[in-house]
């Protein structure tokens, strides 16, 4: 138990996605804006993790090795189109807050990088807490982008204002502000590493 | 159609929505290869290529095939794997008939698969220019005319980009905030002034 527990652990800290991978940044900065739309993504991307993760390693003997890259992205579209049509379905103000940035998980480094660094070689309980730990990791990654910009843009936190006569800093609820921020925090990712080394 | 939707699309595709420094599609790619000048040509050229065939392809597709067999959900799951193919396609034609064109950006072309700009565009034409499933009027032109402008706009974004990374190159700066984060910021200025084209109207 404990040896899954690692794998599911590793995703979040050491192995961060967006801070220390720096990997799927495309969405990570285009929805960032307040943090209903993060946890929203970062669900989203978790589901489609998950899935697409058992999945490539269901199939990881059957597959030859030359045509797996195809076969991955094919599994990884399918599960992003439920997760797109769900949304639709059930969350259609969700839906249009993110935009095209749903269907654009297909092409979301992160996610094809664990299915063919990790998933295509472990077993599937393995794979399962891999996918569920990146997924975490994401979204913690996307609700701490998220609420310093809302915060510092609009001054409220999952759309309640907290301070009053606050006057928000319009700039990081927009798209320069996503750059200052996400350069920012790694650069003090880096900072705590380079102690701690 | 006319000749100002036209100008619209530009402006807004080159510098208002920059497809890097707006939309944060391709950031991997321009945070990558944006370190010297050549490989950003090279891989910009490569780029702009292949998101105006793209747009082209994926336009046709939903057209006559998706929209006729209401098959529309399946947006996603056919662009990419039609845009994977087509990539494919131009590697093996590239390396087969010109060794010298490869040698400059083939090593390029993989990575544009996966690269989030392509099928943005193409997802982005189809939200644009179909109304409740309906191409609107001069549908086609919009879409590849919006490819070219997207291509152009990323090229413009990663030609500025390297120019000032290879300055910063030179420079003394903390050891925390090189390379990524240094990048990432340099790009937040950049993507301020871009900003100031957004009072632009017609």
């Amino acid at each position: 138990m404990k040896k899954y527990f690692q794998e599911f652990v590793r995703g979040i800290i050491k192995e961060n996605p967006t801070f220390v991978l720096v990997l799927g940044l495309c969405p990570t900065l285009a929805v960032s804006t307040s943090v209903r739309n993060g946890i929203g993504m970062g669900v989203a991307a978790t589901f489609v993790l998950l899935g697409s993760n058992i999945i490539v390693s269901l199939i990881r003997n059957i597959v030859p090795d030359k045509i797996r890259i195809p076969c991955f992205i094919v599994i990884i579209a399918t599960f992003v189109t439920i997760a797109e049509m769900m949304m639709k379905a059930y969350s259609p103000v969700l839906d249009r807050a993110l935009g095209i940035y749903v269907p654009l998980i297909v092409v979301n480094c992160m996610v094809l990088g664990r299915a063919e660094a990790y998933a295509s070689k472990q077993t599937v309980i393995k794979s399962f807490f891999d996918g569920l730990g990146m997924g975490v990791g994401f979204t913690l990654a996307l609700i701490l982008i998220s609420g310093i910009r809302e915060f510092l843009g609009a001054g409220t936190l999952l759309g309640h204002s907290l301070i009053k006569g606050f006057h928000p800093v319009f700039l990081l609820g927009m798209p320069p502000g996503a750059l200052l921020v996400i350069g920012l925090l790694l650069g003090f990712f880096n900072l705590l590493k380079n102690r701690k080394a | 159609m006319n000749a100002a939707q036209f100008l619209t699309i530009f402006i807004s595709a080159v510098f208002v929505h920059n497809v890097i420094l707006s939309r944060f599609l391709g950031l991997c790619s321009f945070v990558a290869i944006s370190k010297e000048t050549k490989p950003a040509l090279a891989m910009s050229m490569a780029v702009m290529f292949v998101i105006t065939m793209s747009s082209i392809i994926t336009w046709f597709i939903y057209r006559f095939l998706l929209v006729p067999f209401g098959l529309t959900y399946l947006r996603t799951i056919s662009f990419i794997l039609v845009i994977a193919t087509f990539v494919q396609f131009v590697e093996m034609v590239v390396r087969k008939t010109s060794p010298a064109l490869y040698r400059l950006f083939g090593i390029y072309l993989p990575l544009i698969t996966v690269n989030c700009a392509v099928l943005g565009v193409a997802v982005l034409n189809v939200d644009m220019f179909f109304l409740d499933n309906k191409a609107v009027p001069g549908s086609f032109y919009y879409s590849l005319f919006q490819g070219i402008c997207v291509g152009l706009g990323y090229g413009l974004a990663m030609l500025l980009m390297s120019g000032i990374r290879e300055r910063l190159e030179l420079c003394n700066i903390p050891k925390a905030m090189k390379d990524f984060p240094l990048a990432f910021i340099s790009a937040s200025i950049m993507s301020l002034s871009f900003f100031g084209f957004n009072g632009f109207r017609f």
